[in-house]
């Protein structure tokens, strides 16, 4: 039992109230364990979800064809998909390896103009943090980019950006960038009150501040938004194959011309499987890495 | 146990650092009349405490001997080439540890790296956070971040040192613990101080000098020497002259309600 009087000639605090605060933040920094947290609750739900899907498709695939060729033409069963499409996985000019070698321009593409969208998306935001006026000029045109139906504008891009790697990675960066822009800004912007006061009193110039205090507040919301414009990079990698023929060609183009002949139905929906694969992926890997980011000190990086 | 080797002390602080306001008012842009003709000043080696409602101004008062805060009308007279502030919530910037921000007013001031890491181990011993240097601030208690904020501020030795209720948090023995290490540490540097706090006893404890301040808008309706010596025991409490202060300022500080 600490009495008063063991403290006024202490000096260190008293054993029991360093053991209180040590004891304490080790629970309040544990993630909240939820139900369904275990190795069950987190894989089977998505695995039933996934046989419903396959059950479903199916029995659509049955229902709504009488002949066997109107259905491999329009929708084939699954499993002709996989045969069909996938098969053979290491022939070069068909199947998996086909798709895989358009896959790797798409990949090419969506992380170059994701890498693009952040850098420019974060130095675009930074200059409209610095002033209101800026920020007033700018915006409307982030918006705008935003907005813009890309693909009717696409003879504009071809004649500005040509019709190869440009004005694909030109694609994936107006889609991508609004959401670095957006995020960051607010990031910026959300900067507490004190602690500008306390960078003033240090009197820390415009760049100091940006550097340690502002982008650090930033950090989660960026991370959050290079979580969106990844998904959205995806898109714009595969949309922009629909609409440029030169260049190195992606997964987009194998998809559009298997489009064009009903015999192709099982190479196109494996082509648009293999794509949205990568988007998953593309989800998974940039969350694990924003999240790791700041993951330290940011409560967020407690969940999920 | 000083922060800072007592040579270097010698030469980083100026010894006429001192605080004065004249005729001070505030009036906030929106019409909110907040402070009205304080006049007082503190010198080196006095430690000058306000205590009154909340609202009364008091962290305005602070904000503006800062200069964080300008439009006042008056005198407002600071040395602010080295000024400490503790702020009424701990401020800690979240993606740093302890010890970095501990060295964050230190690196701000462009003090190399050996020697801000060297006062800020000093610092972090100063408050009894030793031990918890790699912590980030979501894994402290609210009285460490409390003590880190002030072991942050300490780093650089100021002259006048600006207290806004930073022990207003915390549990009643932390906070006699860090009064007690305050003016140890105040009888060794001799900074000017300016504190403010809830606590009328906390107040006669630690102070030369107590200032009561009345609703807003805040004006000085009480103005008491403390008689007690630099040497304060902790059982200074429990004395009778004690006692009857702490009565006197607090009748003030219901007339001040009033
Ligand atoms: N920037 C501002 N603009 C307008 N009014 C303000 C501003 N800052 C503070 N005030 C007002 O000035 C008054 C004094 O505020 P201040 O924070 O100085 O009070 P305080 O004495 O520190 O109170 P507490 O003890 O609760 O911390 C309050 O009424 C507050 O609403
Ligand atoms: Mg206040």
């Amino acid at each position: 039992m600490t009495t008063v009087d063991d403290v006024g000639s202490a000096t260190a605090l008293p054993e029991a109230a360093i053991d209180d605060e040590t004891g304490a933040p080790a629970t309040r920094v544990a993630p909240v364990k939820r139900a369904g947290d275990g190795f069950l609750g987190r894989f089977l739900p998505p695995a039933i979800m996934f046989a419903i899907f396959i059950g479903v498709w199916y029995l659509y695939s049955t229902l709504a064809f009488d002949q066997a060729f109107q259905r491999r033409n329009a929708l084939p069963y699954p499993h002709e998909v996989v045969v069909d499409g996938f098969l053979p996985l290491w022939d070069p000019r068909q199947g998996t390896r086909e798709i895989m070698g358009y896959m790797w321009p798409t990949i090419k593409v969506t992380l170059l103009g994701l890498g693009i969208s952040i850098v420019v998306g974060v130095c675009i935001a930074v200059v409209m943090n610095m002033s209101r006026y800026f920020e007033r000029a700018i915006f409307p045109y982030a918006v705008v980019a935003q907005t813009v139906p890309v693909l009717a504008i696409t003879p504009l891009l071809t004649q500005v950006f040509g019709d190869k790697l440009g004005v694909r990675l030109a694609v994936v960066f107006l889609i991508a960038v609004f959401p670095i822009i957006t995020n960051t800004l607010f990031g910026l912007q959300s900067t507490d009150r004190l602690h500008h006061d306390l960078f003033t009193l240090n009197k820390a110039g415009r760049w100091t501040r940006l550097w340690k205090l502002e982008l650090p507040t930033a950090l989660p919301a960026l991370m959050t938004g290079i979580r969106i414009a990844s998904g959205l990079a995806v898109i714009g990698a595969i949309v922009a194959d629909f609409f440029f023929n030169q260049g190195d060609k992606g997964i987009g183009f194998f998809i559009r011309v298997r489009q064009q002949k009903a015999a192709d139905r099982p190479d196109m929906l494996a082509g648009t499987i293999t794509a949205s694969l990568f988007g998953v992926v593309m989800f998974l890997i940039v969350g694990a890495i924003t999240a790791r980011a700041i993951r330290d000190w940011h409560d967020s990086a407690n969940h999920g | 146990m000083s922060v800072v080797d007592e040579s270097l002390d010698q030469a980083a602080r100026d010894t006429t650092a001192r605080l004065r306001f004249d005729g001070l008012s505030m009036v906030f842009p929106d019409g909110t009349h907040a402070l009205e003709d304080i006049s007082f000043s503190v010198a080196p080696g006095e430690f000058t405490t306000v205590v009154g409602p909340s609202g009364c101004g008091k962290s305005t008062l602070l904000r503006i001997a800062s200069g964080l805060e300008r439009g006042y009308t008056g005198g407002c007279d600071v040395d602010r080439d080295s000024i400490g502030y503790v702020f009424q919530d701990a401020t800690l910037l979240p993606w740093r540890t302890v010890q970095r921000n501990v060295e964050l007013n230190a690196e701000l001031h462009h003090v190399d790296k050996d020697e801000r890491q060297r006062r800020a181990a000093k610092a972090i011993e100063l408050v009894n956070l030793t031990g918890h240097e790699d912590k980030y601030p979501k894994q402290l208690s609210g009285g460490m971040k409390m003590r880190c904020s002030l072991a942050r501020s300490l780093v650089l030795n100021p002259g006048v040192f600006l207290f806004d209720e930073p022990f207003g948090a915390l549990d009643e023995i932390t906070r006699e613990f860090l009064n007690n290490e305050l003016l140890r540490l105040f009888a060794l540097e001799k900074f000017a101080a300016l504190f403010i706090t809830h606590s009328i006893a906390e107040a006669v404890f630690l102070s030369t000098r107590v200032l009561v301040m009345s609703a807003r808008p805040g004006r000085i309706i009480g103005d008491y020497e403390v008689p007690f010596g630099a040497e304060r025991p902790h059982d200074l409490r429990f004395e009778p002259a004690f006692a009857e202060l702490c009565g006197r300022i607090n009748d003030d500080l219901k007339g001040a309600h009033a």
